[in-house]
């Protein structure tokens, strides 16, 4: 079987003997046995810890959950700057985590949460950053400081959640370069190895901010803002 | 430019990062440094749950919890150590719960709670399989809340100490850039993690659990304590190493060998389930976990990864077919040596998570004991860290070269393969420093151990790149496991009485 791989000296073809193995047993044998020189990163082979994300033929996946087929072709994240070959550099896609005050407003007490509220948003809680939705995400071609699919999510995690006593603020902070620049392509849900759809999520937090009208910027002004259409509304 | 801080904390798993957040709220100014990403560490791959004895599923004591743990460490723990993680833990969910963990709830509106082995109550709190995952995580989101400075893709080289013998900074190969950087602080804490991977594949670890942490201090000169107690744990898959939850023996799930039959007490103490599934495979038999009658909806809801990684890895679906499985190393009691303060026995360096031995495992630890013993002595360790370092401000900058172990790396040989002998010591680890150990394959083990060190310079890397060089980093590694391996072999050698996991066949 063979599959090539996109490393900084070009796309390498290599042949793996391994049948049925997922896709990081294949590089581990190829960095172990053939290229000492090949770069990725992974960690617990347990789709959980987020490492070994990548692209195949174009989709994203982890390496530890993909099972190689003959003539695959394996290239680094989008999206994100390119340290050495599969490897990454996720320090800019998780600081929008920052930007966006992924977290609880302040610490809560007191509150209880039965079976029914923890279910709101144990899917989002789901997260393990691997970066596959930022990756899949059309927006960063037109709008690069877009707060992003996961640190979307992530806030959708917070909002949702009853221990958050300041919705309003969490919705504030993701107005801009937020929730209204996501075209709800669906790209990241289709990625999402943890099935977590962050254009639902974005869904959910542009319904929650009309409650507090928050609205989408670029249009519905009386000033010179376009319609629907994309034709000036006046 | 040499950087400096307050505290500089090596590791950015739960311990870590609990540890960074209450330095900096006693005012600390922190830095923190992880080889991978906070999200990436070994806490994200905890499963079971963490303990408490919050008394939500059935009734309940602290006094049950510490006797519980007592009785599993096997006279090898600091009872007062216990103590105090027990009387800590309802607090400790509290505050979890108060940052926002996404823990599995009961219809009664409090926290659930599930049996795991060795616990007289169901005492472990759970985010269905996902407890160390949503735990870290909360964590993380917490350290960035706060502003705590979190370097990523940085690998602790050497603890520094000054001309009275102090910790006062590490050496750090940055990974990206391949520079040897200098950072100074007052205080240091290693939060570095286990060293499970030292049996290599045989091991539930991620990859990165190689004992960088706990190599460095004992070449700075740190007492280690312990290290012979490795936990194995009963169910990984036969042929990946993937952990199957404890909780899957705690939701009602069988042992059974290929006939069919139940040989085994499923929820005894790791250490004692492990021999016996060990035996029965030395017998000849094949193991298997069978949770087929637990039913889709429960397997579906409450062990969702089990079924995705017992699927991928060995082709099987749990709802309707057996997972083969055997035991593998997952957990190691031993590390560095602390006293309740989280001190090691260097000045200036504290330690705390898996790399630190707080005592409160002794020779077996319990299941839901290690996410609890992270947030209860990760704070330890952060407060009192803070608090030396306000007491004890270093004066003068260090003099440190940048000079290091990958200057000598360069000049090594490279003639034979180290990736290779890595497998091959893992697999020798697994079968002589095992679940069941004699004195002559200890021997054996401790042995091909020293060759392999004096032979190091015909081993090294093919890689020249300074950028990003995981060949060097994985070699780094391997080394620091080398010192590991030597001294959980040598604590295994001096220990003639079975005690716990650490099993002397007769």
């Amino acid at each position: 079987m063979k599959i090539s791989i996109q490393k900084d000296e070009g796309l390498i073809e290599y042949e793996t003997t391994l049948e049925d193995a997922t896709l990081l047993e294949v590089l581990s044998d190829i960095k172990h046995n053939s290229d000492n020189s090949l770069c990725f990163s992974s960690g617990c082979r347990s789709s959980v810890c987020g490492s070994c994300s990548m692209r195949v033929n174009e989709v994203e996946v982890l390496a530890c959950a993909y099972k190689v087929q003959d003539g695959d072709k394996i290239e680094p994240l989008k999206n994100v700057e390119v340290i050495r070959d599969l490897v990454v550099d996720m320090d800019k896609a998780y600081s929008f985590n920052i930007k966006a005050k992924a977290w609880l407003s302040q610490i809560s007490s007191g509150i209880s949460l039965d079976g029914e509220d923890s279910k709101t948003n144990e899917v989002q809680s789901d997260c393990i950053l691997c970066g596959s939705c930022y990756s899949a995400c059309p927006v960063y071609a037109v709008n690069e400081e877009f707060i992003g699919p996961f640190s979307l999510t992530r806030i959708w995690k917070y909002v949702s959640d009853k221990r958050e006593d300041n919705e309003e603020q969490k919705l504030t902070d993701v107005q801009t370069n937020g929730i209204w620049d996501c075209t709800l392509c669906g790209n990241c849900t289709v990625v999402c190895p943890q099935n977590i759809s962050s254009k639902a999520d974005i869904e959910m937090l542009r319904m929650k901010s009309a409650q507090y009208g928050l609205m989408d910027p670029s249009f519905g002004s009386f000033d010179g803002g376009f319609g629907f259409d994309g034709s000036p509304s006046f | 430019m040499n950087k400096k801080c307050d505290v500089l904390i090596i590791g950015a798993g739960g311990a870590g990062l609990t540890a960074a957040l209450n330095a900096k709220q006693s005012g600390a100014n922190v830095i923190v440094l992880t080889k991978e990403y906070p999200t990436r560490s070994q806490t994200c791959m905890a499963q079971g749950g963490i303990n408490a004895a919050l008394g939500n599923a059935g009734e309940d004591s602290v006094e049950d919890h510490i006797a519980n743990t007592l009785k599993s460490a096997h006279g090898q723990a600091d009872e007062e150590a216990i103590k105090f993680m027990c009387e800590s833990a309802p607090k400790a969910i509290e505050w979890l719960d108060s940052i926002g963990v996404c823990f599995s709830r009961t219809e009664q509106a409090t926290i659930a709670q599930r049996a795991l082995g060795g616990a007289s109550a169901p005492r472990a709190c759970y985010a269905q399989d996902y407890t160390g995952l949503k735990i870290l995580h909360t964590i993380y989101d917490r350290c960035l809340e706060a502003d705590i400075e979190i370097q990523n893709e940085k690998y602790l080289l050497e603890i520094l100490k000054d001309e009275k013998d102090t910790v006062c900074g590490a050496k750090i190969l940055d990974i990206r850039s391949g520079e040897v950087e200098i950072y100074e602080a007052n205080a240091v804490i290693l939060a570095s993690g286990g060293y499970s991977r030292i049996y290599d594949k045989n091991s539930t670890n991620s990859s990165a659990s190689t004992g960088d942490g706990i190599a460095t201090a004992l070449r700075a000169g740190a007492e280690l304590i312990d290290m012979e107690f490795v936990q194995f744990h009963p169910t990984g898959l036969k042929n990946s190493s993937i952990l199957i939850s404890e909780s899957a023996r705690g939701e009602g799930g069988y042992i059974i060998n290929s006939k069919g039959e139940r040989f085994t007490k499923e929820l005894a103490p790791r250490d004692v389930l492990s021999r016996a599934i060990d035996a029965e495979i030395k017998r000849g038999e094949s193991v298997f976990l069978d949770i087929r009658h637990l039913g889709e909806k429960l397997i579906s809801e409450g062990l969702p990864q089990e079924r995705k990684l017992a699927k991928l890895y060995e082709n099987v679906d749990p709802v309707h077919e057996l997972m083969p499985i055997r035991p593998v190393a997952h957990y190691t009691m031993g590390g560095i040596k602390v006293n309740r303060q989280s001190k090691t026995s260097l000045k200036g360096l504290f330690a705390c998570g898996e790399c630190a031995n707080h005592r409160v495992h002794g020779a077996n630890r319990l299941g839901g004991n290690s996410l609890l013993e992270i947030v209860v002595f990760g704070k330890e360790a952060g407060l009192n860290a803070a608090l030396y370092a306000k007491e004890n401000v270093r004066e003068t900058a260090i003099n440190a070269d940048t000079s290091s172990v990958v200057d000598e790396i360069k000049e090594y040989e490279n003639v034979l393969d180290f990736y290779a002998k890595r497998e091959h010591l893992g697999d020798l680890f697994y079968k002589n420093v095992g679940i069941v150990r004699t004195k002559e394959e200890l021997k054996e083990a401790l042995d091909e151990v020293l060759a392999i060190k004096a032979n190091i310079s015909k081993l090294g890397v093919s890689d020249t790149s300074k950028k990003y060089n995981t060949n060097l980093v994985e070699f780094i590694e391997f080394k620091n496991s080398l010192d590991v391996c030597e001294a959980v072999v040598e604590s295994a050698i001096k220990r003639e009485v079975s005690c716990g996991a650490h099993y002397i066949a007769e």
